[in-house]
């Protein structure tokens, strides 16, 4: 795929948009791609990115990268005309509940760049006729990215944790979960955060679904190496998720 | 066009390229971003008698040029295989090869016994040499008696093409190599993983949860190659090498080196289909130098 727009976001963050040359294949929000970083000598696996966003009329997919070690810097690096080798669409996704579901009041919580995939799910749920909300949480209001476009698909509430925008504290922690009974919730971020969820969403009793980040080597469920200890054993992240109702998991919640 | 077929033992190749055990899974996996059938064969994920867990998740590190796995043979069983994954497989117009592991000399025969069952499996990979489980596994094969062992037991139970796949972790492998060999295996493959260790600095831990695990991919080219290299120089039974092969001229020097065939591992996490830019650079390499066989290759470094 060919890179059209490689925009720096503050200074750790990138959005990097490429365009395939041929139509893109059907993708589901949650899933990811595995970029391979081919000029970087320190860098040999391929790196899982999220899809954040798909552009179908221009034929666009999306990256949103924070910028951590050496492949994601020197993803933040490519310019308009360069090319990527991905593998994709990889992993399940999040479920798109149906459109008569009687769960409509749904909330997407990420943190961090851990916000990547809801932009894409927000899309498609409101495509579904529901009316999404997304809390999203960041250490500084530098750290809350994409926010008008988040705006365009749902209800953003935000948190940082210095109080520099939204509500001061974590998301957790916001006071539109005390307001409103939410009844289906979708997270995506740091581990600490979506424990933090899943231990809210469990005493709350609402069902709810998370994004995990295991390190991966293969991406499509050949190794083995990016297991979760689940409900039913270890299971590939790369294949049976990354997307898991907390019911599944054996996280002490 | 030159002739890629090669022997191993009875068993017939289309050409040497075959990918390692626990890097492509049950082939199926690649299905999706290339023609499997291309291959000369296909090493399966590591089988055991009894379904294994593996070890806990961080399973895996990145090393210059490498990576570290602790996957620990993770597996459903001998019998999960039969049932639910042979039936998929046996349709296939490839060789599919088991490589087969346990913890005691009674768990090998009995899951080569089981795989023996299986009319289209023509091959088995006995695995002496993981360095991930605690018990077994690698102690057999990192003495030549150890060896020699769990070779003849298994020799006795299974009739087709049996390779020995060696622990690069020992002090000699042309010991092992010659104990194996003087069991009855009708081929080795080597190497497996070499043991290696991560930390992670800031937290003052080590990386995996194992602690130490398998070190692969190209970082280890140069000990493999050297390995292939000596233990055709002890042996008369074909050696398939492996270990860091990433493109055609690597397994070029695996088969001047002395090695029969090849198996691409690690190389398939990062280009899915790079085992067949291997075959289509073999090819053209024979046909630049002039070679009509592949198989004349084999041990044809010149000194
Ligand atoms: C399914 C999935 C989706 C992901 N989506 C995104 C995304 O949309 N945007 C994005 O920026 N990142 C995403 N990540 C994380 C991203 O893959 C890692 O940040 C990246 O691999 C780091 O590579 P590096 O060479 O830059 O850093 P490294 O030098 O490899 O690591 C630098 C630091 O990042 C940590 N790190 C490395 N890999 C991971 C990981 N997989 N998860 C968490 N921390 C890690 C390391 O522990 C280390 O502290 C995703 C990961 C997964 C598994
Ligand atoms: C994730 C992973 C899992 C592996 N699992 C097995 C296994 O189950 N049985 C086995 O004999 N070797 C196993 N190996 C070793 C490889 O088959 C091969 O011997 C080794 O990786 C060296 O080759 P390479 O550098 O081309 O990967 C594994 C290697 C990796 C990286
Ligand atoms: S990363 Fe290889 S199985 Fe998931």
């Amino acid at each position: 795929m060919k890179v059209t727009e490689n925009a720096n976001l503050h200074d750790n963050y990138c959005l990097l948009k490429l365009r395939a040359d041929g139509a893109l294949p059907e993708m589901r929000p949650g899933q990811f791609v595995q970029v391979w970083v081919t000029h970087s000598p320190a860098v040999f696996l391929r790196r899982p990115i999220s899809i954040h966003y798909v552009d179908r009329e221009r034929n666009e997919l999306w990256l949103l990268i924070q910028k951590v070690g050496e492949a994601t810097r020197a993803m933040a690096a490519y310019s308009p005309g360069d090319t990527l080798n991905l593998l994709l669409p990889l992993g399940n996704g999040f479920t798109i509940l149906s459109k008569t579901s009687d769960k409509r009041k749904l909330l997407l919580i990420g943190g961090g760049v851990g916000i990547a995939p809801l932009l894409f799910l927000g899309e498609r749920l409101q495509a579904e006729g529901f009316a999404p909300n997304f809390l999203l949480g960041a250490r500084t209001k530098d750290d809350l990215l994409q926010l008008e476009d988040f705006q365009r698909f749902g209800t953003v509430y935000t948190t940082t944790e210095d109080g520099s925008q939204g509500e001061k504290g974590y998301v957790t922690q916001h006071s539109i979960l005390g307001k409103t009974r939410f009844d289906y919730l979708y997270t995506c971020g740091p581990k600490p955060m979506m424990m933090a969820v899943a231990r809210y969403a469990a005493s709350a009793l609402i069902p709810c679904e998370v994004s995990l980040e295991n390190t991966m080597a293969c991406g499509i469920g050949a190794c083995l190496c990016c297991v979760e200890n689940t409900t039913q054993g270890h299971v590939c992240v790369c294949t049976e998720g990354p997307v898991f109702n907390i019911d599944k998991l054996k996280w002490l919640i | 066009m030159a002739d890629l077929r090669v022997n191993i033992g009875k068993l017939s190749l289309k050409n040497p390229v075959t990918t390692a055990s626990g890097t492509f899974g049950y082939g199926t996996e690649y299905a999706d971003f290339m023609d499997i059938e291309r291959l000369g064969g296909i090493f399966v994920k590591g089988t055991t008698l009894e379904a294994r867990e593996g070890n806990p998740y961080p399973r895996m590190a990145e090393t210059p040029a490498g990576m570290l796995n602790a996957v620990g043979l993770q597996n459903k069983g001998a019998e999960y295989f039969t049932d639910a994954i042979y039936p998929k497989l046996k349709e296939l117009d490839t060789n599919i090869i088991v490589n087969v592991s346990g913890s005691s000399i009674d768990s090998y025969v009995a899951c080569a016994e089981k795989i023996a069952a299986l009319g289209k499996i023509p091959a088995i990979e006995l695995n002496i040499s993981c360095p991930n489980v605690k018990k077994g596994g690698m102690a057999f094969g990192v003495s030549a008696a150890g060896a020699a062992e769990v070779v003849r037991a298994v020799r006795k139970v299974y009739p087709r093409t049996l390779i020995v796949k060696l622990s690069p972790n020992v002090t000699d492998i042309t010991e092992i190599a010659k104990a194996a060999e003087a069991e009855g295996a009708d081929s080795l493959s080597l190497i497996n993983t070499l043991l290696g260790m991560a930390i992670d600095a800031g937290k003052r831990k080590p990386i995996l949860s194992t602690v130490t695990g398998g070190l692969s991919g190209p970082c280890v080219k140069p000990i493999s190659l050297r390995m292939v290299w000596q233990t055709y120089q002890a042996v008369k039974i074909p050696i398939i090498g492996l270990g860091g092969i990433s493109n055609w001229r690597d397994a070029v020097e695996f088969l001047l080196a002395g090695a029969a065939a090849i198996q691409i591992g690690t190389y398939n996490f990062i280009d899915p289909s790079a085992s067949l830019d291997v075959i289509d650079g073999i090819n053209a390499y024979c046909d630049e130098y002039g070679i009509k066989s592949v198989s004349e290759l084999s041990g044809a470094l010149e000194i």
